[in-house]
């Protein structure tokens, strides 16, 4: 490609990693970045079976998340396969020389969390890990995606990646979110535009001044719900916000090293004339609290709306759908939104748990009560120390909310923190799949700030009259 | 990994869409080593009932899919979760191949890792496919890599699948080994890219 071509972002990171391209298409990719949790077992597996060791344990970086208890962490893990698969990345670090956050570490939380707030994920870089999430990352400016469990041994072992390039799509949100709309919102309109699968194979770079006005928080909210969209990355190109977010953190470039940095990090920005094989605009003022109805993220409407009614879908399989998915809801066909009664609240998980998330549910509960039960663990063990400082934890209990440890918890349900069968969650996470939550299990993806509402209520509400008078 | 040619075998018909891997795999049975064999949980909150009983309206569960190889599904098979045992459960079962008219794009990568064949048609061929199967049960299908196409009795359709995992299935190729051969590349880079980006790596900290 000559120079004056004009690139994406895509297309400079892609360049800057590629390492050779072969005659079909493949490219090998050298990666920045490597983080692995317990889950990443089997790839520790496949290199063992191999004989092989990690290629560069410097770029490798262990996060206990998935399997962690939020609660009693004082005590001795009481499932014995859930303690095997913590011990189980214990092991793995330490046989292969990895830094890890483990179980007892201070910075323990979420590795989509963990990575930003310790400097470790940074404009530019090329990060994977196992785990669809990944995406998050690419809040920074950097291409970062999820790999299974071959890639993860792959990377282990070689530091690279073979990967053919995406596709490119840009998504333009332009004008001002309304107060009370949240990155969260925003995120849910676009995948109820596009379509859960609507983004498959291509890289999707957020612009426009809707997504410049959000703070890191909320673009890494943005970028962590690529996937739900089908997009294996998403990014936006880093400015000030970025490099302020960045400066100081442990693992980031320091003084005259940090300099040079940003120097280099404000090249990581489209062209002006660079094309992108498609284009979605929005129009951030229209966009109100959005929740889903269903069991897939794009089955995501205003809250002001009714959930569909099969009788006036046109399309037999659309309306096949539609049954099934209000079936396992538990929800009748045409009921509005807010008459939905929800058992319990969520708020967490790598979408939604970092300090601002956790302001903005806190700003509605201050001075209420929750009429439900629920659960609030924050992204890191850092960000919940933080949450402590400024009395945020007090406000969650006083509503009546558990203030636990940091995990990925309620999001996969894997560590134990399930909801019950049958049971409606109004959740802060980013899969509204059958029996993500748990077996049986009706899951409501939203805001912190529209999971607080619903807390209030005891029923999917809006929170545009709850902030009425309040700092949102 | 071993290589996928030809096959020629019984075909489930299974056409819901969006079939995520969280259907495919649920999320507590992945803590399972390999070894114990994923087959018997695929999809096991769509197959069975909090009972363990068989579920008689999941399509699965029908005496056509008893031992079949090949998998008919609707769109977006795959997508959501990474999780490579979403593969495993689906190849342990004894799956080979998979028609889809999409997956998603991480399942798809995980598929071809493992030697399972995910091939990509329209929804009206996959459709008509299904309906000769549900005419006539014991009914074979064919799925031809290097031809790119399936047969069904009189049906014969090309499927779409990108080049690049063709090739690997098709020659039963080992990424690893593969890049085996790029090592003095891959050092080459190192170099010239701590050189270019001083900044990409971590600057280390004490615990």
């Amino acid at each position: 490609m000559p120079m004056s071509e004009p690139q994406t972002l895509i297309d400079k990171l892609w360049s800057a990693h590629e390492i050779t391209r072969r005659e079909d298409g493949a490219a090998l990719l050298w990666v920045d970045r490597h983080y692995v949790h317990e889950g990443s077992f089997h790839g520790f597996s496949q290199m063992q079976a191999r004989g092989r060791t990690v290629a560069e344990p410097s770029l490798t970086f262990g996060v206990a998340d998935h399997y962690v208890p939020t609660r009693g962490r004082d005590r001795k893990i009481p499932n014995p396969e859930i303690a095997a698969m913590v011990c189980n990345l214990e092991k793995n670090a330490a046989d292969n020389h990895i830094s890890l956050f483990g179980l007892h570490d201070p910075r323990q939380g979420i590795v989509h969390v963990v990575g930003p707030e310790q400097g470790l994920t940074l404009p530019g870089l090329l990060i994977v890990c196992g785990d669809s999430h990944t995406s998050t990352h690419g809040a920074f400016g950097a291409y970062a995606f999820g790999i299974g469990a071959s890639e993860v041994a792959h990377v282990l072992m070689t530091q690279t990646i073979w990967q053919k390039k995406p596709k490119t799509m840009r998504v333009t949100v332009d004008g001002v979110a309304a107060p009370g709309i949240a990155a969260k919102d925003i995120a849910l309109a676009i995948i109820a535009r596009v379509h859960a699968d609507g983004a498959q194979g291509h890289a999707i770079e957020f612009a426009g001044s809707a997504i410049r006005a959000l703070s890191m928080e909320g673009r890494l909210t943005l970028c962590n719900l690529s996937i739900e969209a089908g997009a294996r990355c998403g990014m936006v190109a880093p400015d000030a916000t970025t490099f302020a977010y960045l400066k100081g953190r442990p693992y980031a470039p320091k003084g005259a090293a940090f300099e040079q940095a940003v120097e280099a990090w404000t090249k990581l920005t489209s062209d002006p004339r660079a094309a992108f094989d498609r284009d979605v605009t929005l129009d951030a003022g229209g966009i109100a609290p959005i929740v889903t109805w269903g069991t897939t993220p794009d089955d995501a409407l205003p809250i002001d709306a009714t959930v569909p009614d099969p009788a006036r879908e046109s399309d037999p399989v659309r309306a096949q759908y539609l049954r099934d998915a209000l079936d396992y809801m538990g929800i009748a066909p045409g009921k509005k939104l807010t008459e939905i009664a929800v058992d319990r609240v969520f708020i967490g998980s790598c979408t939604n748990s970092r300090i601002e998330d956790l302001r903005a549910a806190a700003a509605v509960l201050a001075g209420r009560v929750s009429k439900v039960p629920g659960l609030v663990s924050p992204g890191s063990t850092l960000v919940k120390r933080q949450a402590e400082e400024e009395g945020l934890d007090k406000v969650f209990r006083d509503a009546g909310l558990e203030w636990a440890e940091s995990g990925c918890s309620m999001c996969v349900g894997i560590n134990g923190d399930l909801v019950p069968s049958g049971e409606r969650c109004a959740s802060t996470t980013n899969r509204n799949f059958r029996g993500r939550q748990g077996p049986g299990a009706r899951t409501h993806l939203m805001s912190p700030a529209m999971v607080a509402a619903a807390a209030v209520a005891g029923h999917l509400a809006d929170v545009r009259p709850l902030l009425a008078g309040r700092k949102a | 990994m071993e290589k996928f040619v030809r096959l020629t075998a019984k075909a489930c018909p299974l056409l819901l869409p969006s079939l995520n891997t969280d259907q495919i795999l649920p999320a507590r049975y992945l803590k399972w080593p390999r070894s114990k064999g994923l087959g018997t949980v695929l999809f096991q909150d769509l197959r069975f009932d909090a009972d363990g009983k068989e579920r008689a309206d999941f399509s699965f569960n029908q005496p056509i899919c008893r031992g079949a190889k090949i998998l008919l599904v609707g769109r977006n098979f795959g997508g959501g979760s990474s999780r490579e045992a979403a593969v495993y459960a689906i190849y342990d079962h004894g799956i080979r191949c998979v028609i889809a008219p999409s997956f998603g794009d991480i399942f798809a990568q995980n598929a071809v890792k493992n030697g399972l064949l995910t091939a990509i048609m329209p929804e009206e061929e996959i459709a008509k496919i299904a309906a000769v199967l549900a005419g006539d049960p014991e009914q074979t299908v064919t799925v031809d890599l290097e031809q790119q196409t399936i047969s069904c009795r009189d049906l014969c359709c090309a499927f779409a699948i990108d080049p690049v995992s063709r090739d690997q299935l098709l020659n039963g190729w080992d990424d690893v080994d593969l890049t085996e051969s790029y090592r003095a590349h891959i050092a080459a880079f190192k170099a010239r890219d701590q050189q270019s980006r001083p900044w990409a790596a971590p600057t280390t900290t004490a615990a």
